[in-house]
């Protein structure tokens, strides 16, 4: 999935409607950037004895990151001209080196008279669910 | 069940954690490009001058979604004594051996977007701090800030919830501490088999009257019903006459998948055996196979069997 230039407008989505899913595979590379991309210089992000020590399998994502694929995943769609109002998230299996974490979504609400639309949406990889989560978007009308 | 710690952790809530915490640095183009790098995160309005001023944002943004990169301490750990209320009370945390932490929960209300230039802060207060609860990581507390995102004129650009559970890791298992395997009942009768497993011999009861091998070791001959026997020692090659190969239920003493032989020796008994050395899946009846004998420890040597 590529980014979308154009921005939906509010008439044009509807309740019910799919995102394109996103697969985002999980290389070591990618867990250590993206902790060192949002400053997060904590262990399990990156060392994998000192991550075994702290009772994990192997270094994984942060909390930040995941936050980060999430606004990824609803602009990847939105395009440049939605704004991103609310994100909510909830983690569970924790996103380790080698899987891959696939994100799904749809629109589960839309308020008129804000202009917004919700997005519910899940990214999971082998383990089950990673994140679950809602995003409240501003589209033109 | 209300404990003395339990009491001292919910003092904390509701607590202002302190001075604001200050950025290191204002908002800026080059930790945007790391950022949307690293996340493969191709809108314009984040890094493309002319399309963020031709989109309703007028101009570049960072991304909403990185708002807490703004305000991370970096890899300067948490100070020994001083810092935040929240500092304090993961010290506490940790000096009661919840040491790790992962973070579970997070929630932004954006008020509007930030841009280059924005210097952000954060006011953080202490909501709540559980009680012990069990989790598939290990016991731990989780602990639940709501922080506000303020700009250097502190007007607020966001509102957080941001929950973590802080455990305590679960003591690792280590190899040398594996269970020892399953001892054999050994009784006279088959005393001898296990005997010559540790001096590297596979026995087989020879009938001393009317010269038939058995196995497994009995005090009677089913052909001849002499009770006297003597064994002879195998030449340890033979077939799988049969398998199976064991994922469920897992002992800890063992390796899965774990594949066992019917063996059928060249002798002509049986004996149920490991099969050592050979992918499970590929393991068939009348594969060729030869023994060896296989140290546990100081006790227990077993005879297994390896493809030949």
């Amino acid at each position: 999935m590529t980014f979308t230039t154009t921005t939906p407008r509010l008439a044009d989505v509807d309740v019910g409607d799919e995102l394109p899913p996103l697969p985002i595979p999980l290389t070591r590379t990618l867990i250590v950037a993206t902790a060192i991309a949002s400053r997060d210089y904590q262990d399990v992000h990156h060392d994998p004895t000192l991550a075994q020590q702290r009772g994990s399998k192997d270094i994984f994502m942060n909390i930040l990151t995941t936050n980060g694929f999430v606004g990824r995943f609803v602009t990847d769609w939105a395009g440049p001209d939605a704004v991103i109002k609310k994100v909510a998230i909830r983690l569970g299996a924790p996103n380790y080196p080698g899987d891959t974490m696939t994100i799904t979504g749809q629109v589960t609400a839309k308020d008129e008279a804000a202009g917004t639309v919700d997005v519910a949406l899940r990214g999971a990889n082998s383990l089950g669910d990673h994140v679950t989560g809602t995003v409240t978007l501003e589209l033109p009308r | 069940m209300s404990t003395d710690l339990d009491q001292r952790l919910k003092e904390y809530e509701g607590k202002e954690a302190g001075g604001p915490e200050v950025g290191a640095d204002p908002v800026n183009i080059p930790m945007i490009r790391h950022w949307c790098e690293a996340i493969g995160d191709q809108n314009p309005v984040y890094l493309d001058e002319a399309a963020a001023a031709a989109s309703v944002h007028g101009g570049i943004i960072a991304p909403p979604v990185m708002l807490q990169a703004w305000v991370m301490r970096g890899i300067k750990s948490r100070p020994a004594t001083g810092g935040s209320l929240t500092d304090e009370l993961y010290r506490l945390l940790d000096a009661e051996g919840y040491t790790s932490v992962v973070a579970t929960n997070c929630e932004q209300e954006y008020h509007r977007a930030v841009r280059p230039g924005d210097h952000l802060s954060t006011i953080a207060t202490i909501e709540s701090v559980s009680e012990e609860k069990t989790t598939a990581l290990g016991v731990g507390r989780f602990v639940t800030n709501r922080i506000r995102y303020v700009d250097q004129h502190g007007e607020p650009v966001a509102d957080t919830l941001f929950r973590i559970l802080k455990f305590k890791p679960p003591a690792k298992p280590d190899a040398t501490e594996r269970p020892p395997r399953p001892r054999p009942a050994i009784t006279q009768d088959n005393a001898f088999f296990f005997d010559g497993a540790k001096a590297g011999k596979l026995l087989i009861q020879k009938c001393a009257s009317c010269g038939k091998l058995r196995h497994p070791p009995r005090p009677v001959c089913p052909h001849c019903r002499s009770l006297e026997w003597t064994a002879i020692e195998a030449a340890g090659r033979g077939t799988v006459y049969s398998f199976v190969v064991n994922h469920y239920p897992q002992v800890p003493a063992f390796d899965y998948p774990l594949p066992v032989g019917l063996i059928e020796l060249e002798e002509g008994t049986r004996l149920v055996s490991d099969i050592v050395g050979i992918d499970p899946a590929d393991v068939k009846i009348g594969l060729p196979v030869q023994v060896e004998f296989q140290r546990f420890d100081d006790e227990l040597t077993l005879p297994v069997f390896r493809p030949v």
